[in-house]
């Protein structure tokens, strides 16, 4: 069986949990096998993921569970694998997934495989894909192991609807007391999607010259309902925040459409973004080496380009409904 | 307080990404390797910091043959008291963290970077948590130590965290954490007499292999749009590439 962590927030499934059930359902096909989703907290919603492909749905509830802790998480989930006989522990490739994929694979001593972005393969060894060198290769891996822990990339698989509502079953399993207490926690306002999952991205550069230009960029990202991105130096120097460096020793993301406007294309950035399924690039270089990663350019100044593309948009969308 | 470090060695960023052995391994001739980013700007950074305002010692770790010893002078050079090698190759997440766990007794506190810029794995240090079976907070973008009580701020999607927590824990650094040093004169003179000690490998389990290495396919090629015809970059972005 293959096991999917679904996360929720204030008991909503996100995109991040719902790709991780359509994968999860994909794996047990490969495998011959059925998909089963675990939620942990609140569980009102949770027969909607028999939509995505779960056969079933098994809800952990514990007080000790109230905050998110990988080691208590780690123990509840791992805890659901062995009571189940999972072989395949699926997770989202994000805060929490990432900070209990290793957990997992020591309590099950289980194979490990991070970021996978295509379905395994099972011809005589189970192997599965991930981006390797920051985008600059793929590596197959192969898991030998009984038991195997993925994390799934986000944007790798698109949810549908492929089943109805199911009935949710509790699951008892032991799980220790937290040693994490949490003081507070901050949410940044905006109701944009956070850069690793975000589908639609507009970043700047160092092109921009100065961080009060930034308004024809947030402009731009509200037209189309994108999140904002930046290069390093301009994160380094204070411009803007650095959750929104993106790059080699940043985010890397895949988003659907990536437009950058006044950033050069530096390895190190391209190294984090050139998975994009398509890249807009605005630059007044036309020797900028971010043209030959784009698949579309504009060579031209931005502080003139970027108001005319959001204006173009906004009249786009003012006769389509789309 | 007794600081861990893990760092680990990655081709610098602008290297050429080639494979050999039948695409099954990096070919790594040519290639000059770095200090992994986050291991060095943000982990041994911010371990050093620790130590500076409080006493006590940072110590490095580094799985992998003694080519690493020159990442690991550097680390010493940065600020790091002394230096553990592994003598093995670092084969897999699972067998790396077990060297780690098997040398981590007696330090309060262990940092790694969040991940590598390699292969990104981003799981040695949840790994080496539940091997010591203690707590782990990952993606941190600060750390303050009052006696053995840390206050941590991690990166949740779209914020933050802030939890405290008593050692022994670790801790995986995110950008904000510190800034990068560049060693002085000095660092890098005591460097050299700073205590690298060599240890053999604990037994450890290698349950993936990379079965192929494969480059990906090349862009088709730039279209180049008039920027006085934004409509028709809209146009194309509905129409062809459908992404709006
Ligand atoms: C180890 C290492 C890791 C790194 N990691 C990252 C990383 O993760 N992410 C990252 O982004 N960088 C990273 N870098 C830095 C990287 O090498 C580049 O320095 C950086 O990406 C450049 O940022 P930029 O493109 O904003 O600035 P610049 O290179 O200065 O480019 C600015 C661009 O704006 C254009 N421009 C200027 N004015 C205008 C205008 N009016 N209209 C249109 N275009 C204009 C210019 O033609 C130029 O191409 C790393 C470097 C190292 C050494």
């Amino acid at each position: 069986m293959v096991l999917v962590y679904a996360e929720s927030h204030e008991g909503k499934f996100k995109k991040a949990a719902l790709e991780a059930v359509a994968y999860g359902n994909e794996t047990a096909k490969v495998l011959g096998t059925e998909c089963a989703a675990v939620v942990i907290g609140d569980a009102n919603e949770a027969g909607t993921l028999g939509q995505y492909g779960a056969s079933a749905v098994h809800h952990i509830s514990s007080d000790n569970l109230a905050h998110f802790d990988s080691q208590t998480y780690a123990a509840a989930l791992s805890g659901a694998a062995t009571a189940l006989g999972a072989k395949v522990v699926i997770l989202a490739h994000n805060s929490a997934g990432k900070s209990l994929a290793g957990r997992i694979a020591v309590k099950l001593s289980a194979g490990c495989v991070t970021a996978a972005n295509a379905v395994p393969t099972n011809d005589g060894a189970f192997k599965v894909k991930k981006n390797v060198f920051a985008g600059k290769a793929v590596a197959d891996y192969q898991i030998d192991s009984d038991v195997k822990v993925l994390t799934l990339s986000g944007n790798s698989i698109k949810p549908e609807v492929v089943g109805a509502d199911i009935t949710v079953s509790p699951l008892s399993v032991d799980v220790p007391a937290s040693k994490i207490k949490v003081i507070s926690t901050n949410k940044q306002q905006g109701d944009t999607a956070p850069l690793p999952e975000a589908e639609l991205v507009v970043s700047a550069g160092r092109g921009m010259k100065d961080p009060g230009n930034w308004g024809i960029i947030e402009d731009l990202a509200n037209a189309i309902g994108a999140t904002t991105a930046c290069s390093r130096p301009v994160a380094d120097i204070g411009w803007r925040p650095h959750h929104e460096h993106v790059g080699q020793t940043g985010v890397a993301i895949k988003p659907n459409l990536y437009i950058a406007a006044g950033i050069s294309g530096a390895i190190q950035h391209l190294a984090g973004v050139n998975s994009s399924k398509c890249i807009v690039v605005i630059n007044k270089d036309p020797e900028a080496p971010f043209f030959k990663a784009a698949d579309y350019g504009v060579c031209a100044d931005l502080f003139d380009v970027v108001p005319k593309l959001t204006e173009a948009i906004k009249k786009a969308k003012a006769k389509t409904i789309y | 307080m007794k600081i861990l470090v893990c760092i680990s060695k990655t081709p610098e960023t602008t290297a050429k990404i080639a494979f050999k052995d039948g695409n099954t391994a990096y070919d790594e001739s040519g290639v000059q390797f770095i200090m992994n980013p986050y291991d060095e700007w943000y982990a041994l950074v911010r371990a050093v910091e620790l130590k500076e305002a409080n006493g006590g010692t940072v110590t490095v770790i580094n799985v992998g043959p003694a080519t690493n010893d020159v990442v690991i002078r550097k680390a010493l050079a940065i600020g790091a008291d002394d230096a553990i090698r592994v003598d093995a190759e670092p084969t897999s997440a699972m067998f790396v963290a077990q060297q780690i766990a098997a040398q981590a007794s007696g330090f309060d506190l262990v940092m790694t970077g969040k991940e590598t810029i390699d292969y990104n794995g981003s799981e040695v240090g949840a790994m080496v948590a539940e091997l010591l079976e203690v707590p782990y907070v990952s993606y941190a973008t600060a750390i303050d130590m009052s006696g053995n009580t840390a206050t941590v701020t991690r990166e949740i999607e779209g914020g933050n965290e802030v939890s405290e927590v008593t050692t022994p824990l670790v801790i995986s650094a995110a950008k904000g954490m510190a800034e990068q040093r560049i060693p002085n004169m000095r660092g890098i003179m005591m460097a050299k007499r700073k205590p690298l000690n060599v240890v053999a490998a604990a037994g450890g389990d290698n349950l993936v292999k990379v079965a192929a290495f494969a480059l990906p396919a090349d862009k088709a090629g730039v279209k180049m749009i008039d920027p006085d015809n934004m409509d028709e970059l809209v146009r194309l972005l509905q129409e062809e590439a459908k992404v709006l």
